[in-house]
C-alpha cells in the first residue's frame, strides 16, 4: 500500500490543460481561445448532463480504437471532463464509429444506430470512416465492405487522420456537440 | 536442397537476411499430409495455411501451408488442379488448420476433403460459389446482405444454457461474437464466430505495386504496424534479392520494439483495470502516452506506421533523437519497476491473476501457439532468440535477447511474461541505439517479376508471417499477412472453461487478440 501511495502523490494531477492539447492541432482546426473553459458548461447547457458516446468498432484496422482509448488517458481525460463512454447504445448521445463499415457489420451498426436515442449524434472517426485521404480509398467500396460511415448512417462530423490524433478526436466531438447546437 | 523429417521433399533456403525459411513443393495431397505427420511428430507447428489462384499462369490453384519447426520455417506447396481444387483435412493433425481451411475456402475455393465444411468469412454479404481471389471474381460487385444461420454446436445437459455476446462489444474493442454455454456462472463451452472485421484485404493487394502494398498491410492490425511491414518487407526483399542495410535493419528492429513495450502497456494497464485497480489503468496510459508521444515526435507517427518500407526504413534518426530513445528507456524502466512492485505486492490484483485462464504447455504445442501466449505455458519459442537450432535474424543475432518464460500459464504469468519483456526491450533498444552502424536506411527495391518471398516477424503477440508472390510485371499477385492470433483464439476457448463468465474479460484480455489481423 505505500508504493502506492508514494505513485500516486508523486504523479500528482497531470490531466493536460485543453489550450496545450489544441495547441497540436492546426492553428486553422483550433477552436477559438477560451471556449475549452466552456465546454462542460456547453455539454451542460445542451444535454443538462454529460456526454455519453458509444464507441462503434464497424470494420477498423485497430489502429483507431487505440487513440480513442488513450482520450481516457490522465492527459487527455475525457471522462474528468464529462465525456463518458458508455456501454449500450441506448444510453449513448452519441455514435463514435470506426473503420470502413465491413458488410459483416453493416447491419450491427444499423441496428446500433436505430438503438440510439433521438437527437442523437455521428462521429465518424478515420481516414477509413470517411473514405478520405490516401487510406480511405484503400478500403473504399468492394464485396466485403460498404466503404465510409455514411453510406450506411448518418454522419454529423466527420475527423480525419491515419489515425486520427486524440486531440482531433476530442475537436471532433466538441464540433458535433456544438453543432448540434447550432 | 536440404529434406527434413526423412521425408522426400527438397527444400531450398531462401536467400537474405530475413528469418530463416525454406521452401518446397509437395506432388500431392496425400505427400502434404504424410509432411505434416512428420512435422507434428517432431513438435513443429503450423504457420499458416492459404490459396491462390494460379489459372493465369497456367496452373490451376495452389495450397501454400507453412510449418513452423525447431531451426525457422518451412513453406509447402501444393498444386491442385484447375477442376478439382481439393486437399486433405490437416486439422486431424493440427487442429488449429480448422479455420485456416475454412478461410481457404471462403477466398479461392480450394476446400479440405473432410473437416468442419461451416464457412469462416463468409457470413451472408456474397454467394458461397463466389470466391473474391479468384482472377475471373471481377470487382466491385455485392449482392444483397443475407443474414446466415451459422450452426454452433450445441452442448446439452441439464441446467446448461447459452450467452450469445458480440459482434458489438461493451467496451472499446473490435466486433466478434462470442457463445458461451454456461451452468450457473461456470463456463462449459465457449465457441468464437469471428469475420466480422472483413474488409477484403487481401483482393485489394493484388495489382498494387510494392510501396502500396507496404501501405496496405500496416493497416491490417494497427497495433502491429511495425511487425506486418517489417514481415511484408522481408518477404518482397527476399523475393527481389534486397538486403537492407545493418542500419535499416537496427532501425527497425528499435521501432519494432516500441511496439512491443507500447502494446504491452497498455495492456498491463487494462488488466489492472479489468482487476477492478484503475489506478493500474491511468498510471501505464500515462507512461503509454509519453512512449507513443515521443515516437511521433521522432517518426511522425506515433504508432510509426509507414515507417519500415520494401528496401529499409523511411526514416532516419540523429543522434539527438537516438539519445531521446535512451534517455526515455531509463524513465520508463524506473516508473515500470515501481509498477511492478505495486502489481506483485496487490492482493486484490493476484487473487484475480493468480490461476486464472489457465493453458498448458501441451494446449500450446496442440494448437501451434507462439509468442507471448505460448512463453506464458512454458514454451521458449521468441524468433529474436537463439535456440540451439536457431539463429535469429539480424540484427537480433548479435543482441543476446533473452526471451521472458513463465510456466504457470495463467493470467498472472501473462502478466509477469509482459513486464519482462518491457524490460528486455528497453534494454534492447538502448543496446540497439548504442551500436546503430552508419550508412543508408533506404535502398531501392527493382520488382522481380514472377517471384515470391515470406517473412516472419517476432511481433508482440508472436510470430507475424507474410507470403508474397509478384506477376509477370512486377506487381503483387498475392499476398497473404498471417495474424498470430489465429492461432490463439482457438486457446481462448480453452483458457475459459472452468472459469466464471465475468472473468472473461479479463482472460481475453490478457492475450489481448487480434480480430481485424485474423478477419482480413
Ligand atoms: S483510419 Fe487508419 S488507423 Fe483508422 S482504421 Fe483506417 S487504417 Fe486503421
Amino acid at each position: 500500500m505505500i508504493p502506492l501511495l508514494k505513485r500516486i502523490i508523486r504523479t500528482g494531477i497531470i490531466s493536460r490543460k485543453l489550450p496545450a492539447i489544441l495547441a497540436d492541432v492546426p492553428a486553422a482546426q483550433a477552436p477559438q481561445a477560451g471556449e475549452h473553459e466552456r465546454l462542460q458548461d456547453e455539454i451542460l447547457n445542451i444535454l443538462g448532463r454529460a456526454l455519453t458516446i458509444r464507441e462503434v468498432d464497424a470494420g477498423s484496422c485497430n489502429g483507431c480504437e487505440l487513440e480513442v482509448h488513450a482520450l481516457n488517458n490522465p492527459y487527455y481525460n475525457l471522462e474528468g471532463r464529462g465525456i463518458k463512454f458508455v456501454a449500450s447504445p441506448r444510453h449513448a448521445d452519441m455514435l463514435l464509429v470506426t473503420g470502413p463499415v465491413t458488410r459483416n457489420m453493416e447491419n450491427a451498426l444499423k441496428v446500433a444506430y436505430d438503438c440510439t436515442p433521438d437527437p442523437k449524434l455521428v462521429v465518424a472517426v478515420g481516414d477509413c470512416g470517411g473514405g478520405c485521404g490516401e487510406v480511405g480509398p484503400m478500403f473504399a467500396e468492394n464485396y466485403a465492405s460498404c466503404g465510409k460511415v455514411s453510406n450506411v448512417i448518418p454522419v454529423d462530423v466527420f475527423v480525419p487522420g491515419c489515425p486520427p490524433t486524440p486531440a482531433a478526436l476530442m475537436q471532433g466531438i466538441l464540433a458535433a456537440i456544438k453543432g448540434s447546437k447550432g | 536442397m536440404t529434406t527434413f523429417f526423412d521425408e522426400p521433399i527438397e527444400f531450398t533456403l531462401q536467400e537474405g537476411v530475413g528469418a530463416p525459411v525454406w521452401l518446397g513443393t509437395v506432388p500431392d495431397g496425400e505427400a502434404l499430409e504424410a509432411f505434416a505427420v512428420s512435422v507434428h511428430k517432431n513438435d513443429g507447428r503450423i504457420a499458416a495455411i492459404w490459396g491462390s489462384d494460379e489459372r493465369l499462369r497456367g496452373n490451376g490453384f495452389r495450397l501454400v501451408v507453412v510449418f513452423g519447426f525447431e531451426s525457422g520455417h518451412l513453406q509447402v506447396s501444393l498444386d491442385l488442379p484447375a477442376d478439382k481444387p481439393v486437399y486433405p483435412d490437416l486439422s486431424g493433425i493440427f487442429a488449429t488448420a480448422n479455420r485456416m481451411q475454412r478461410a481457404t475456402r471462403d477466398m479461392v475455393g480450394i476446400a479440405s476433403v473432410g473437416g468442419d465444411q461451416r464457412p469462416w468469412l463468409r457470413h451472408g454479404a456474397w454467394p458461397a460459389d463466389w470466391y473474391p481471389l479468384r482472377h475471373d471474381a471481377g470487382e466491385g460487385q455485392s449482392w444483397p446482405n443475407e443474414p446466415s444461420d451459422y450452426a454452433f454446436l450445441q452442448v446439452g445437459g441439464e441446467g446448461a444454457h447459452e450467452i450469445p455476446v458480440g459482434p458489438i462489444h461493451a467496451g472499446i474493442i473490435e466486433p466478434g461474437h462470442f457463445r458461451f454455454s454456461v451452468i450457473g456462472e461456470r463456463v462449459l463451452r465457449l465457441e468464437q464466430r469471428l469475420g466480422y472485421q472483413h474488409k477484403g484485404v487481401e483482393k485489394r493487394f493484388i495489382g498494387l505495386a510494392l510501396d502500396g502494398g507496404a501501405r496496405l498491410v500496416g493497416r491490417i492490425s494497427g497495433d502491429s504496424t511495425c511487425a506486418y511491414a517489417w514481415a511484408y518487407a522481408s518477404a518482397i526483399e527476399a523475393a527481389c534479392d534486397v538486403e537492407p542495410t545493418g542500419r535499416a535493419l537496427g532501425l527497425r528492429a528499435l521501432v519494432l520494439e516500441r511496439e512491443r513495450v507500447a502494446n504491452h502497456l497498455g495492456d498491463l494497464g487494462m488488466l489492472g483495470n479489468d482487476a477492478a485497480f484503475s489506478f493500474g489503468l491511468s498510471q501505464f496510459f500515462r507512461l503509454k502516452e509519453d512512449w507513443v508521444e515521443l515516437s511521433g515526435r521522432l517518426f511522425g507517427h506515433r504508432f510509426m506506421m509507414d515507417r519500415i518500407v520494401p528496401g529499409g526504413v523511411s526514416q532516419d534518426l540523429d543522434a539527438d533523437g537516438l539519445a531521446a530513445i535512451t534517455e526515455q528507456c531509463i524513465v520508463i524502466e524506473k516508473e515500470v519497476r515501481a509498477l511492478k512492485r505495486i502489481y506483485d505486492e496487490h492482493a486484490g490484483l493476484q487473487d484475480r491473476f493468480l490461476t486464472t485462464g489457465p493453458i498448458g504447455p501441451e494446449l500450446v504445442r496442440e494448437l501451434s501457439l507462439t509468442g507471448m501466449a505460448a512463453r506464458a505455458s512454458g514454451v521458449m519459442l521468441d524468433g529474436r532468440a537463439w535456440r540451439q537450432d536457431y539463429t535469429p535474424p539480424p540484427p537480433y543475432a548479435g543482441l543476446g535477447v533473452r526471451p521472458a518464460v513463465d510456466e504457470r500459464g495463467d493470467v498472472a504469468a501473462r502478466v509477469e511474461v509482459r513486464f519482462l519483456e518491457v524490460f528486455e526491450s528497453l534494454r534492447l533498444m538502448q543496446k540497439l541505439a548504442a551500436s546503430l552502424p552508419g550508412g543508408p536506411v533506404r535502398l531501392e527495391v527493382p520488382p522481380k517479376p514472377d517471384a515470391q518471398g515470406l517473412g516472419v516477424i517476432e511481433g508482440w503477440r508472436g510470430e507475424v508471417v507474410v507470403g508474397v508472390a509478384l506477376d509477370g510485371r512486377g506487381k503483387l499477385a498475392r499476398v497473404h499477412p498471417h495474424d498470430p492470433s489465429w492461432q490463439i483464439w482457438p486457446a481462448l476457448e480453452h483458457a475459459v472453461l472452468r472459469d466464471i463468465v465475468p472473468d472473461f474479460p479479463l482472460i481475453n484480455k490478457s492475450f489481448n487478440l487480434s480480430y481485424t489481423g485474423v478477419d482480413l
